[in-house]
């Protein structure tokens, strides 16, 4: 019960934390609002069978939830040494508490910036149904806590804040192309295409537009791989990803 | 039974050439205020980092409160608290919220989203420790808008909430002005008096060690010296008094005379040697246009042991 009240305190801090930020919440919606209005747009008048500007979003919609959950997780890192976080490390509660209360929590951020992706989304015009927005808030809350269990597998294996800094774009970025967040991946030749199937943010992505593009006639032209499949992957890797993290760091932690 | 036992504590960082805690053993009985001195780089912080479980040692073993470090972690977490050397509270958060916060990871109360929806006796205590600390009105301000001074003492009685056995304070008064230093350990002897809680402190004013009943000075990794304040300082600091006359010659020779053991500095250095101020001044009939006695300091031999080897 105690460990309970721990994640619940642990996750309320994070999102108050967030919300408490003014200077954060703004830069957090900069970049999603550039790569949709920009790119989105500029590629909007090619002869594409489908909007593009409604497929960047989809895919920054994802990718967002996804890496803000990540990156998240990767500041526990700094935290460890600064702030209120000492106070957590010693305190009677699990590491393990420690790990799902930080998940908690910054899934609970990355929902937060969410809502005015998809504000922004209705402003520049995507259709946006209240069916699609009923099955994409679970889906999100999926994606959000797979990135969070990829936060916590890269953060377990990195030492230092200065190493995450360094580290962190060379995982992210790549995933970006790799992933299809702003362009579409169904015809990479092989190499890539390996890459692509490794890369963990694709399968999210995938979801996210599956559930997106359920009812559109977009879905052949958008969607790699039926949602079932998505979720399935993305829960597997959750699964992994969070049992080695935790064990990982849990272990490390200590033995430095 | 000692409430601290540690026994040949070894921890060598990874990819280090040296240990940076080498056979550490020492106990504290329950109450002691115990100050762990040394030079920076000594091993001091390495030592609170192991004895508040958030370090493995690379050998050797400790028990707080009976319980053993490595086996039962949770249990030492239990009872000990921690003033870190960097402010621990969270900027975002109000006081009372930072409180908050560690109350229920300690499991003293369940979660609440707000102080309102909190039980009753969390909220008497929360009235009773802004009394205390005078900021009946800024309990719900943000830590933003605390002074120094103020920070640590909530840091303190936060820490103090979950009553543990143990407190540990690393350098609890760095860049504190003298006033709030001297407040906040007027506040700390409080503590101790009241709860007689055992604390273990570092520190780098030696005036704070003075108060120590036990003093343990740490260099390289081991322990250099130990002993209450006044064995220290015994053992290592020579007690003397300065004299001078007009007449030096006469002077000179009296105390040759007399056989005291001396030395000019130019002013003559009495050894006391065991004997005491009053009686050499006493035998001395030469007019003195000079007297000087010295009482040594603490910080006087912490130096001369830290420099004794280096």
């Amino acid at each position: 019960m105690s460990e309970l009240n721990g994640i619940l305190a642990i996750a309320y801090r994070d999102l108050l934390k967030f919300l408490r930020d003014p200077i954060r919440i703004v830069s957090t919606l900069i970049f999603p609002a550039m790569f949709v209005v920009l790119l989105g747009n500029s590629f909007e008048g090619l002869d594409t069978r489908f909007s593009f500007l409604t497929y960047v979003f989809t895919g920054i919609l994802a990718q967002t939830l996804y890496q803000s959950t990540a990156m998240g997780i990767i500041s526990l890192i700094e935290d460890r040494e600064n702030d209120f976080s000492q106070e957590i490390f010693v305190s009677p509660v699990s590491r393990y508490t420690i790990v799902f209360g930080k998940i908690f929590g910054e899934t609970l951020v990355s929902m937060t910036q969410g809502v005015p992706i998809l504000l922004l989304g209705l402003l520049i015009g995507i259709p946006l149904t209240i069916k699609q927005l009923i099955y994409l808030f679970p889906i999100s809350i999926i994606v959000c806590l797979a990135g969070g269990a990829f936060g916590v597998i890269v953060m377990a294996n990195l030492n230092n804040q200065r190493a995450a800094n360094q580290i962190f774009p060379f995982i992210m970025f790549p995933q970006y192309f790799l992933a299809g967040v702003f362009n579409p991946i169904n015809a990479l030749p092989w190499y890539l295409n390996i890459l692509s199937l490794l890369s963990p943010m694709r399968y999210a992505v995938d979801l996210i537009r599956g559930i997106f593009y359920a009812d559109l006639p977009d879905y052949s032209y958008t969607v790699l791989q039926s949602p079932s499949f998505n979720l399935i992957i993305v829960i597997i890797t959750f699964i992994i990803f969070l049992m080695i993290g935790t064990w990982v760091f849990v272990r490390g932690e200590r033995n430095r | 039974m000692p409430i601290i036992e540690v026994h040949q504590l070894i921890k060598r960082y990874k990819n280090a050439n040296t240990n940076a805690v080498d056979g550490v053993s020492f106990n504290v009985a329950p109450g002691e205020l115990f100050a762990l001195l040394g030079p920076n780089g000594a091993g001091k912080t390495t030592i609170i980092s192991i004895l508040t479980t958030t370090l493995s040692p690379t050998s050797g073993t400790a028990t707080i409160a009976g319980h053993d470090l490595e086996k039962s972690a949770s249990e030492v977490r239990k009872n000990v608290g921690i003033i870190f050397q960097k402010p621990s509270l969270d900027l975002n958060l109000t006081a009372e919220e930072n409180v908050r916060f560690h109350a229920i990871l300690y499991g003293l109360y369940p979660f609440r989203l707000t102080f309102s929806t909190m039980p009753i006796q969390y909220r008497q205590q929360i009235d009773e420790l802004a009394t205390i600390l005078g900021i009946e009105k800024e309990i719900f301000n943000p830590i933003k808008t605390f002074s120094g001074g103020m920070t640590r003492k909530l840091e303190i009685m936060r820490s103090l909430i979950h009553r543990p056995k143990v407190l540990f304070l690393d350098e609890p008064t760095v860049g504190l002005d003298p006033a709030s230093r001297r407040n906040l350990w007027q506040y700390i002897q409080k503590v101790r008096q009241e709860s007689n809680t055992t604390i273990l402190l570092t520190t780098h004013y030696l005036d704070e060690a003075e108060e120590a009943d036990t003093i343990c000075i740490i260099n390289r990794g081991k322990i250099v010296s130990y002993g209450t304040p006044e064995q220290i300082k015994a053992e290592l600091i020579e007690e003397y008094i300065l004299v001078d006359a007009t007449d030096r010659a006469r002077l000179r020779t009296e105390l040759t005379q007399l056989g005291f053991a001396f030395t000019e500095t130019p002013h003559f250095k009495i050894q006391l040697n065991g004997s005491t101020a009053h009686y050499i001044v006493k035998s001395i009939n030469t007019p003195l246009n000079l007297l000087k006695t010295h009482s040594p300091t603490l910080e006087e031999a912490y130096i001369s042991i830290v420099e004794q080897l280096t």
